[in-house]
């Protein structure tokens, strides 16, 4: 759905549900997700309906994904990293993780 | 009587009112509840929600066996207020724990247990107190510092949200008219029926119920009651929804079926609804992450302050006024707990038009004047 403006910069690469895809020095992980095709980063608590990044600038609480282990993080606002590990958050977050 | 007069009226729509006002209502009653606005100091959208059975009556021996009461007649009632409405008020009596994060913190729970229970004529339950590895088998989240807690198995809790929403909802099909925005200013008693003022108009009722919590103070001398009332605030910390790993609820910490996890139970002098004490929730999380480390990561989406509906002895005041016949007090600090027994047993007193003293007279406000009373 999303197409980058150009395609120069150095790139990276990270795993989303551990299936690696290529992401730009300085992406969110939101954007990173949004620009590699997938169509939602969570299913709610309250109906499991699948919800995507939205607001982009830490506001909505939609983007919220699991991070290297720490669930309910706001994709929108964590830089990516080499090797970073993305989880899609199913339902409610899991106590101590 | 006017055509539009009302055998009771209850000045009050918070838990405790319309629980009693529901309990009128099965009884046959022509109910009318006036109640203030939106903006109303309303325990019932801060409460803690504990259906809780363990530490109470020491002071006041029945009231341990009253709240006993409660707490046997809880399932039931909910399961009425199912039939009713179709709402689910999530009620579970899945046992709950008192947690102590020392060995002295134990041993002080100990030795209160054993004060209360100790005392004479006391109703006789299961309270038992466990050691750190009694307690994790129950809750295997606790962390190293929990040093043991009590255990009761009649303790439990519920959606009190949703429990409010339902018995307005029960109210309504019932008949009950609900009136809000019409803060009784003055009672009045002629020709054997009450005047209720309010800016709204004067309303017309045989009988008259007092549940309006904190306010009961201000408004029982009009009816020749008395309820001295000592207010006091209470903060609450929210965190997000996560999955079920808290089976039983904690006096200060409990799981709700949402999924939120509710921590509470600080006490301050302030009546002011509308504040928040950093410091106080600031303990109370430290607290919570201490007794379930795995708390620490939780994200939490709301804190809140609420003023507790507290009489000045902490037990609750049920009387009929002598110079009023027809009036009657319904107060006490837990309305979700004592919920049951304002519909199921205390209603039906205020229907039939006397309170049973076999129940709830060691309850009545002349304890407060132990001379006077002769």
């Amino acid at each position: 759905m999303f197409k980058r403006l150009g395609d120069t910069g150095a790139t990276l690469t990270l795993t989303v549900d551990g299936k690696p895809i290529r992401a730009r020095i300085g992406d969110t992980v939101a954007a990173a997700m949004l620009a590699a095709g997938i169509d939602h980063c969570r299913t709610t608590p309250v109906s499991g309906a699948p919800r995507a990044p939205y607001c982009l600038m830490g506001v909505c609480f939609e983007c919220l994904v699991t991070v290297d282990g720490v669930g309910s993080r706001q994709g929108c606002l964590v830089p990516v990293a080499e090797g970073m590990k993305v989880e899609t958050q199913l339902g409610k977050r899991e106590a101590g993780r | 009587m006017l055509k539009d007069a009302y055998d009771v009226a209850v000045v009050g729509g918070g838990l405790v009112g319309v629980a009693t006002a529901w309990g009128l209502a099965r009884e046959g009653c022509r109910v009318v509840v006036l109640d203030e606005g939106d903006r109303a100091v309303r325990a019932s959208r801060g409460n803690f929600a504990l259906v809780w059975v363990q530490s109470k009556g020491y002071g006041l021996a029945p009231y341990a066996g009253w709240t006993v009461r409660s707490s046997e007649a809880w399932a039931g009632f909910a399961e009425t207020l199912k039939q009713e409405t179709g709402l689910d008020v999530c009620f579970q009596r899945p046992g709950g724990f008192h947690l102590a994060l020392s060995e002295a913190e134990l041993q002080a729970r100990a030795d209160a247990l054993k004060r209360l229970h100790n005392q004479p004529g006391i109703v006789q339950y299961k309270a038992e107190i466990l050691d750190h590895a009694a307690v994790k088998r129950m809750l295997p989240d606790i962390g190293p510092e929990v040093a043991g807690g009590s255990y009761c198995p009649l303790d439990g809790h519920v959606n009190s949200l949703r429990l409010f929403r339902t018995l307005h909802t029960a109210l309504n099909a019932r008949g009950v008219t609900y009136l809000p925005d019409h803060r009784v200013e003055a009672i009045t008693r002629e020709g054997g029926e009450f005047q209720l003022v309010t800016a709204r108009g004067t309303i017309t009722a045989g009988k008259v119920a007092l549940a309006a919590g904190n306010a009961n103070m201000r408004l029982a001398p009009m009816v020749g009651l008395e309820a001295p009332m000592l207010p006091e605030r209470g903060q609450i910390v929210v965190t997000e929804r996560l999955r079920p790993f808290l089976h039983h609820p904690v006096v200060t910490l409990r799981q709700t079926d949402e999924g939120t996890v509710m921590i509470g139970d600080s006490r301050e002098e302030s009546t002011d609804p509308r504040g928040l004490t950093i410091g106080v929730s600031a303990t109370e999380a430290s607290r919570a992450v201490r007794m379930f480390p795995l708390l620490a990561s939780a994200n939490v989406v709301r804190t809140w302050s609420a003023i507790r509906v507290m009489t000045q002895d902490g037990f609750p005041i049920y009387d009929q006024s002598e110079s009023h016949p027809g009036a009657f007090t319904v107060c006490c600090h837990s309305g979700v707990t004592l919920a049951a027994n304002h519909a199921l047993t205390v209603a039906p007193m205020i229907a039939r038009g006397a309170l049973d003293a076999s129940l709830v007279g060691p309850f009545s406000a002349r304890r407060f004047h132990v001379q006077a009373a002769g």
